[in-house]
């Protein structure tokens, strides 16, 4: 087929419509938070001590820790799969959060007697905090790689990884609320690695299910 | 002389999302031959058709023309794409290719030229349900409207449109995908 032809093809198919990127990127992310809330409140639920917890400033810092993750995720996540935009701005903002989370873990360390490192770090939740980050995350992330396939990632792997980290943000800000270990050393540990599971999961999903 | 084809590009697209298929074809027309200079620059060594480039680069931004936003210049969405797809031509036969974005600015539009050799697109047309086939090519290699292929095969317009659409979108995966 020689190119003239092709293009006419593509000419008589100029009427149909497809809803641009941008836009469906704010439905997909409206359908995920839906998903995980929906996966949360049926399995595991906010702690019965929500209300008085919420006066604490640990335990509120570990929302902004987690919707930082989420929407320097989010951003990123709409100009990876956008070809030719610039993403070096957003991937700048990725470094938010970690660094948050690690300037409450020093504070911490400063604020907690040496003897109860241990026990922070390691929390009474461990293994709920591993399974349930992943778990919640999951759906959101299966949407967002059908995202992704439905736009346009020139780095598809990043792309995959980063649809990980928006998905692990979304999950443990939900997560958090159901959590008792509100030290900055629990989250810094489990949360890192229960978010970083789903970031290889959405590397993987990248490289093999993201094609176009 | 890039400005100008920038906002004279933008333009057209944009006509052509609201509904303008004259602009669309010409938009389509500039953007092979812009393709086709950047290509043909790339391909140094053989191997790689550079048409084959081309035409898997057209259908892409055909496919995904909904990821460009309106407000965004179109050439670097249009040389990001077509880079992917030229990277892409070059993985699928073995073959490590580093491409430095800069270049563009240097791209000339050319012609296309005949050549014999069997497109990859003729191949994956082959894949398509002979429904779609035939619809896509009375559409193309024939250049029949979309009323004459509803009349020669007896269906409706609307149906016509559906084998199209989805013939389209079944070749440009089947690219994805190999």
């Amino acid at each position: 087929m020689r190119t003239d032809d092709l293009i006419k093809a593509l000419d008589a198919d100029a009427g149909s419509k497809a809803m641009p990127l941008q836009s469906a990127w704010w439905m997909a992310a409206g359908a995920a938070a839906v998903i995980a809330a929906v996966v949360f409140l049926l399995t595991i639920g906010p702690r019965p001590d929500f209300m008085a917890a919420a006066h604490t400033m640990r335990f509120l810092s570990k929302f902004v820790f987690t919707i930082v993750l989420a929407v320097s995720a989010f951003a990123l996540i709409r100009d990876l799969s956008t070809p030719g935009a610039s993403t070096r701005r957003a991937m700048a903002w990725m470094a938010a959060a970690p660094v948050l989370v690690a300037v409450a873990a020093v504070l911490e360390l400063f604020m907690v007697p040496e003897a109860l490192w241990g026990t922070r770090m390691v929390g009474s939740n461990m293994m709920i905090c591993m399974t349930f980050i992943p778990l919640i995350g999951i759906g959101p992330l299966a949407i967002f790689l059908w995202m992704l396939r439905y736009g346009a990632p020139t780095r598809p792997v990043l792309a995959g990884a980063v649809a990980g980290l928006l998905a692990g943000g979304l999950s443990a800000t939900f997560y958090a609320a159901h959590c008792f270990d509100d030290s900055p050393l629990f989250v810094a540990t489990w949360y890192t690695i229960a978010i970083a599971v789903l970031a290889l999961l959405g590397a993987l999903g990248g490289r093999f299910f993201v094609r176009w | 002389m890039s400005g100008k084809n920038e906002a004279e590009l933008s333009r057209l697209m944009r006509a052509a999302i609201a509904g303008d298929e004259r602009a669309y074809a010409d938009f389509l027309h500039r953007i092979a031959a812009l393709v086709r200079g950047f290509v043909r620059r790339k391909i140094v060594q053989g191997g790689v058709d550079p048409e084959d480039v081309v035409q898997e680069t057209l259908l892409a931004i055909h496919v995904k023309r909904h990821t460009w936003r309106q407000d965004a210049p179109v050439l670097p969405w249009i040389y990001a794409i077509a880079r992917f797809k030229l990277i892409d031509a070059f993985r699928r036969r073995g073959r490590r290719i580093e491409i430095d974005i800069d270049d563009i600015a240097e791209t000339f539009a050319e012609p296309e030229t005949e050549t014999v050799s069997e497109r990859d697109i003729n191949r994956a047309l082959d894949g398509l349900s002979p429904a779609q086939r035939s619809v896509v090519s009375a559409v193309s290699v024939e250049g029949r409207s979309i009323g004459e292929t509803a009349a020669r095969f007896g269906i409706s317009e609307t149906a016509v449109r559906v084998s199209l659409h989805r013939g389209l979108a079944a070749i440009a995966k089947r690219f994805g995908r190999e």
